[in-house]
């Protein structure tokens, strides 16, 4: 067979996944993982240039109302606290992460989704969609403009809400970096009651993924703004690279 | 309880499950949300002045009852036919597809066989696409691959790795209708092999 140029032990891979930091996949307090989980240990091994690639999307991509939750649907103001969410994406070395597509979606003020599925008695507003997308910059930063969504009762547990959160999509330079994940309020009382925050086993991971008030940032008369951090999976460095970045 | 910080730097944001409204976010088209021009992120793998073969792969996820999961989204990644990613890749060629499940539960994407891509020593692999799966009560998306059916299991590095021998025909696809079937089992017998790469 033909060897392909990559240098054993050259940098680049991916770094391991911190498991620790993750929700393990069965954790029956959120039920559906009951019957969807894997039941056996994944294969691990080294990244290579399937795992170290990944798409890369162009700003020309966006929209001009792409990254406004607020007017994205119909043009017209949506309903609820307006809010701007920002912040920087970095990878596990502390590098800003440029380029990275944030793609969001959440219910509206009053917990509701714009989904058949999703048959909560509060109201749809006509002028919210829920969805949203933003890339970002040179720096690792993003912003986008949305309404603060509200709690819901969601079929898990007899009585079982969720915080008020946001959706979070990232693409960041490879398909190993990939992550869903979610947004929280700071002193959202609901956070230490969800099943679906409690599969996260490290209190910290939790704190990590709850957006503090960015009072400096918020527009007075207008906006009140959050600011949430994100971390990629980052790649090995090492003083030996003898391989172009993929990327 | 909190693992030893083995990482140089900073911790990985903590993964949380894409849940039930997913389509909302990623495939808002599917779901009566007419956005971004009407075309979803990742509507096509094969874009416009793709010259080659193309084929068809469909599948569908399934629990540990049988029960086919009709809310979950897949995504794929691979290289082209000269074994490329993008943006090194053919022209039109996007390496990247990502798919909801109809209402039988079938995910679909049409793509071209992928050329040989080294695996992390250098060595080639069977033609193979990259999938991850994200759904409600999936809580860290689920990383596999799909190899292309007709390869020697035996010669393909990754492969060799899985040391039941019969656990490795779980990520071999099948030939079906002109295109290529391939179903992945999240738990219980012929539990698909996921991958922590
Ligand atoms: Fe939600």
């Amino acid at each position: 067979m033909r060897e392909m140029t990559k240098t054993p032990g050259a940098k680049g891979g991916l770094i391991q996944r911190a498991r620790g930091v993750h929700p393990p996949a069965h954790d029956p307090a959120y039920r559906t993982t009951v019957t969807r989980s894997p039941r056996l240990a994944p294969l691990s091994f080294p990244s290579g240039p399937a795992e170290e690639t990944g798409p890369v999307f162009g700003h020309d991509l966006l929209g001009e109302r792409d990254a406004d939750l607020i007017t994205n649907f119909t043009g017209e103001e949506a309903i609820g606290p307006r809010i701007v969410v920002t912040g920087t994406v970095r990878d596990e070395t502390g590098r800003p992460v440029p380029g990275a597509l944030l793609e969001v979606w959440q219910a509206n003020a009053g917990g509701r989704y714009r989904h058949a599925r999703d048959g909560y008695l509060a109201p749809l507003d006509p002028n919210f969609g829920g969805c949203g997308r933003c890339m970002t910059g040179e720096d690792g930063t993003y912003a986008f403009r949305t309404i603060q969504p509200g709690p819901y009762p969601w079929p898990n547990g007899m009585n079982d809400w969720r915080p008020a959160h946001i959706h979070f999509s990232l693409f960041g330079h490879s398909f190993g970096q990939r992550l869903i994940t979610q947004m929280y309020f700071e002193g959202d009382p609901h956070i230490p009651l969800c099943p679906i925050v409690g599969t996260i086993p490290d209190p910290d991971a939790v704190d990590r993924l709850t957006a503090r008030l960015d009072w400096q940032a918020t527009i007075p008369m207008d906006t009140r703004a959050y600011r949430f951090d994100i971390v990629l999976r980052g790649r090995r460095q090492t003083p030996f690279e003898n391989r172009p970045e993929a990327l | 309880m909190t693992p030893p910080n083995t990482h140089p730097y900073l911790l990985e944001s903590a993964s949380q499950t894409a849940g039930p409204y997913v389509h909302i976010g990623c495939l808002p088209n599917d779901v009566g949300l007419p956005m971004y021009g009407g075309a979803n992120l990742g509507a096509r793998m094969l874009g416009d002045g793709f010259e080659g073969d193309r084929v068809t792969v469909r599948g569908r996820v399934i629990d540990g009852t049988g029960m086919v999961l009709r809310d979950a989204m897949v995504e794929a990644w691979q290289a082209d036919a000269e074994g490329r990613f993008p943006p090194d890749a053919a022209p039109g060629f996007h390496g990247f597809a990502r798919s909801g499940c109809d209402a039988d539960g079938v995910w679909t994407f049409e793509t071209t066989r992928p050329g040989a891509v080294p695996f992390a020593d250098g060595r080639p692999q069977h033609p193979h696409v990259t999938l991850m799966v994200f759904a409600r009560g999936i809580n860290l998306g689920l990383h596999t691959r799909m190899y292309w059916p007709g390869a020697d299991l035996d010669g393909d590095p990754m492969l060799a790795r899985i040391e039941q021998r019969e656990r490795r025909e779980t990520l071999v696809a099948r030939e079906e209708d002109g295109g290529l079937r391939f179903d992945i089992r999240l738990q219980g017998p012929g539990e698909t092999v996921f991958l922590d790469v």
